[in-house]
């Protein structure tokens, strides 16, 4: 263990951060084995066999589409990806691990020397990515030895699910830019389709190391690993905790070491978890039941054609070509599937504030809609082109938005828009006698208005507004109804 | 042909014969075999588990398709397989404690191929508790004996299979060979022992002990009944990613008389000190034997030879120690409940391993350790290149390569327990075939002292059918297969 007595530095303190993601790869099978992947909601040790159960004599056979898919990835991250690259045990032992080793890459991984943009309060840079390599992931424990007659137990699902580490270089400097960093991060294993991302059911996860050092390079803090961090804002917020607790020990002259610590979420603290044993000897060496990969330059090439459209690339088109607001264009490229809906619904008409229109109505109103049905952030009530109809006839002025809110909300399931707002009978009025009599009728309703706008007081025909609106029940325009009054308190 | 009133004194080839003629059936073969087995086994105990009732339904259903005319070349031919090949129907212990019962839930690929030909599982052999040895004596169930002399090794770690043909307990068995474990008991127990190139055959549901060096091969009385067993196990099997998409031919392609315009390699690097002159002179003898059939005879040099032993016993003991990880108490096997979650693992296997298995892991954990990776298993791994090097240079000279199996024949039993290294130096001769992968194999050569010599020939990689033609027309020539041991 290292540590580090401190004195306080003359020179001004700087924050050094670098992150590894752990990503489970999204494929049909495991990383070695046929079993499926999909393991969430299974009972405990249904997807398993003799290969991720580790029995005797079982032999490891290649993902081909884990392997493309971090490929897929590594090129996404501006990585290079040599022609050669190797798999090797990790050797460990814990019974969430069947084999005693995890099949791993050690000095020669997949992908090499990325990068990632990141942008925070407007400005954006790159952090740079160390390595992508390939792995499987371990079994679960079940601790819950209340309910098990005392014992933990092991699930191996889990067990040999493709798992990619994707390691950061140290360039990091605020947890802010950290946060980015994951954010940035996730939303591109999305959109190429390499992951889910989903940080709640552990198939995204994230380590960050963590030091202090002077500007001027007299002083070099320890670096501390951070561990059990389980949402983007709990790796935020660690880290904040941390770097206020080395700098502060900086300042107070206390020893610094070099060491892993846990994330308390409740305490919103972190606390040490060194142990007095040595730095853990993990014994890599060639994997040898799996020949070396010689990745070629053809399979490289066909796998660049399907990364697609990056989002970063993409939000910026939406800004520049589309003529979206800069948060719009970055809300829409949170989700691909968002993006995608949008630009379904948008049907390549982009005349001068129609796909902004779309925007607006996609980001208020259906994903509003969404969200208070419980839906993820990538499915939708209503399909793309329902959106385009609806937004259509608010243009064309045949719905007016109270309307088309309200069309929106009973919509049913592939009905069309200008069918439910008929069946509704919400279609506008374009009925002028109709429009009169509302505004005849509001103007009995409401003396005291009458009196007061031919008094002088303008702001009155407001009311006599809400009171017309409210007797076509939302189907008339606000400029008819406006021209209706302003001509009958005028004449009268 | 004649049949004998012992049918266990017929070959792999002249069983086919006789069964495909109706001469014999079957069961009445496995049947001989039972018998023989009963006789013989309480001397030799080849076997750790036999497969008495599975054997005879087999031998029934082998009968039904050979009526119906469905014959493969091992339909009906009663085997024996080394307990480290996963059975579905017998216990796979690996000869120890720590798999005592062990039931696989999944036959291993050449199992499975036996099978679908029809063959017949006498039963699982004795071995060094996971191919860890060179005499059958680090079984955790009793050794082996040789049936050439009652107080003589089999050799190892394949010696229950090695002794089971030599004994007459099985037409044809499988063995193991990571450092010589099929062609040195086959040497000291005076059958033949092939070890294919590596990737020749699937090694999935064989438990490993060495997993870049250990390959599956037979034993049998004779080179044809060896290549009838390869061609029955042999090819790619997408379980085994290290199985080569190489056709697999008949083996006995290139069976002649004479070896005319054959050029044979002798490394002088194949003569040790400590060498059994019995043993130099069967070897010079078998030397002259090729010439006389027509094989010239060329020195060729293999320098790193010397360093092979060493390097083996860093390759092999690192891969072991990480694929005996698993044995744990987990998931299966033996579990000794201890206080907490790592005094189990201490128990389990403290007491469920032996003191060979013991010793490789830890040298194999030492040597991958950090600090001493580099000093141990990475210049291991640059030898090893020198040494497959070394074959390379020597093949464009020669067809094979002749070389003692085993500086000695079979020692006493007990006579190297206490010196590991004793033990070590048995397959001397026999490791640098796994560094380099290329297929070799073990042909009686006649007796020093009344105890088996074995005449080692290795071959270039995946010409398998080149090595056992001239092992063949040795064979025949020499003669030696047809001395059956007395038991
Ligand atoms: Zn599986």
């Amino acid at each position: 263990m290292n540590s580090t007595t401190t004195q306080a530095p003359a020179a001004t303190l700087k924050t050094v951060i670098g992150l590894e993601v752990h990503a489970q790869v999204l494929t049909r099978s495991k990383m070695y084995c046929s079993c499926s992947a999909d393991y969430a909601n299974a009972e405990p040790n249904t997807h398993v066999c003799m290969v991720c159960l580790g029995l005797p004599g079982a032999l490891p056979v290649m993902n081909q589409q884990a392997i493309e898919t971090v490929i897929r990835t590594g090129l996404a991250l501006n990585c290079e990806i040599p022609d050669y690259c190797k798999m090797d045990r990790k050797n460990y032992v814990y019974p969430d691990l069947p084999k005693g080793y995890q099949i791993s890459q050690y000095d020669l991984p997949l992908c090499i020397n990325g990068s990632l943009e990141i942008t925070v309060d407007g400005v954006t840079r790159t952090a740079g990515i160390t390595r992508v390599h390939i792995e499987e992931d371990t079994g679960r424990l079940v601790h819950d030895i209340a309910a098990n007659e005392g014992l933990s137990l092991v699930d191996l699902n889990r067990s040999g699910v493709p798992l990619m580490e994707i390691v950061g270089e140290p360039d990091l400097t605020t947890p802010e830019e950290a946060r980015e960093y994951l954010v940035a991060l996730r939303r591109i294993l999305r959109a190429i389709g390499a992951s889910t991302g989903n940080m709640e059911e552990g198939a995204f996860r994230c380590d960050a190391n963590i030091s202090v050092r002077a500007e001027d390079g007299s002083f070099i803090g320890p670096k501390v690993e951070i561990k059990n961090m389980n949402s983007f804002r709990a790796v935020e917020r660690a880290l904040k905790y941390e770097e206020i607790r080395q700098r502060e020990a900086v300042a107070n002259g206390e020893e610094l070491f070099q060491e892993t610590r846990g994330w308390v979420d409740a305490q919103g603290i972190t606390v040490s978890q060194r142990s007095k044993e040595a730095a853990h000897d993990y014994r890599y060496f060639p994997e040898p039941d799996l020949p070396p990969l010689h990745i070629s330059r053809e399979l490289v090439t066909s796998i660049a054609d399907t990364v697609g459209e990056l989002p970063v690339d993409r939000e910026r088109r939406f800004a520049a070509e589309l003529g979206l607001s800069g948060s719009d264009a970055a809300l829409l490229n949170t989700e691909r599937g968002i993006a995608d809906f949008f630009e379904e619904a948008i049907a390549g008409n982009t005349s001068n504030g129609y796909p902004q229109q779309v925007a607006n109505w996609l980001l208020n109103d259906v994903m509003g809609f969404a969200r208070t049905r419980g839906m993820a952030a990538d499915e939708f009530p209503i399909n793309s082109g329902q959106l385009r109809e609806l937004v259509n006839l608010v243009v064309g002025k045949q719905l007016t938005g109270t309307a088309a809110k309200t069309v929106l909300a009973e919509l049913a399931v592939d009905e069309s828009p200008s069918a439910a707002a008929e069946r509704l009978n919400l279609l506008a009025m374009d009925d002028n006698g109709a429009v009169l009599d509302a505004a005849r009728e509001a103007m009995a309703a409401q003396p005291a208005a009458v009196a007061d706008f031919r008094s002088g007081k303008q702001a009155a025909i407001g009311r006599l507004m809400g009171e017309t609106m409210k007797r076509t029940g939302g189907r008339a325009n606000a400029d008819d109804v406006r021209a209706a009054l302003l001509s009958l308190l005028n004449e009268e | 042909m004649s049949l004998p009133d012992d049918l266990t004194l017929l070959t792999a080839a002249e069983s086919r014969v006789a069964l495909d003629n109706r001469e014999i059936s079957s069961v009445e073969l496995t049947n001989a075999y039972l018998s023989r087995i009963e006789k013989v086994e309480p001397h030799i105990h080849a076997y750790l588990h036999l497969m008495t009732d599975m054997a005879l339904s087999q031998a029934n259903s082998a009968d039904q398709r050979i009526e119906s005319g469905d014959v493969s070349d091992l339909t009906g031919i009663p085997i024996a397989l080394k307990d480290i090949l996963c059975t579905t129907d017998a216990p796979t212990t690996a000869a120890s404690k720590i798999l005592e019962g062990y039931m696989s839930p999944y036959d291993a690929t050449v199992v499975a191929r036996l099978r679908e030909q029809g063959a017949v599982f006498l039963g699982k052999t004795n071995t060094d508790e996971f191919a860890m040895g060179s005499s059958t004596e680090n079984s955790a169930f009793g050794p082996t004996i040789n049936p050439w002399g009652e107080n003589r090794v089999p050799g190892g770690s394949s010696g229950g299979s090695a002794a089971s043909v030599a004994a007459r307990e099985a037409t044809i068995s499988l063995g193991s060979d990571t450092g010589g474990s099929i062609r040195q008991p086959a040497g000291f127990c005076s059958v033949v022992g092939l070890k294919p190139t590596y990737g020749r055959v699937s090694r999935f549901g064989l438990l490993p002990f060495a997993s870049s060096l250990d390959q599956i091969g037979p034993f049998a009385r004779t080179v044809e009944d060896a290549a009838i067993m390869l061609r029955s196990i042999s090819g790619r099997d997408k379980m085994d990613s290290t199985s080569a998409p190489i056709d697999v031919p008949s083996f006995t392609e290139k069976f002649g008389a004479d070896l005319k315009g054959v050029k044979i390699g002798v490394a002088k690097e194949y003569s040790v000190e400590g060498m059994e002159p019995g043993v130099d002179a069967a070897v010079k003898a078998a030397l002259k034997q090729l010439e006389d059939l027509g094989a010239e005879l060329i020195e060729v040099s293999l320098p790193h030879t010397e360093y092979a032993l060493a390097t083996y016993y860093i390759t092999a003991p690192a891969e072991a120690s990480a694929n005996l990880a698993r044995y744990d108490g987990v998931r299966f096997g033996n579990r000794i409940e201890g206080d907490d979650l790592i005094d189990t693992y201490k128990r389990t296997r403290g007491q469920g391993f032996g003191p060979e298995v013991k010793r490789r892991i830890m040298l194999g954990t030492y040597a991958l350790s950090s600090g001493y990776y580099d000093a141990y298993y990475v210049k291991a791994q640059k030898v090893r290149t020198l040494i497959k090097q070394d074959f390379d240079a020597a093949f464009e000279q020669v067809d094979a390569i002749v070389a003692p199996t085993s500086p000695t024949v079979a020692f006493e039993l007990g006579s190297r327990t206490n010196d590991p290294y004793a033990m070590y130096l048995a397959d001397v001769f026999t490791i640098p075939a796994n560094m380099a992968g290329i297929p070799g194999v073990s042909v009686p050569a006649g007796f020093s002292d009344g105890m088996p010599v074995g005449l080692q020939l290795l071959g270039k990689a995946f010409d398998e059918s080149t090595l056992l033609g001239i092992a063949h027309a040795y064979e025949q020539a020499a003669g030696f297969y047809k001395e059956l041991a007395e038991v």
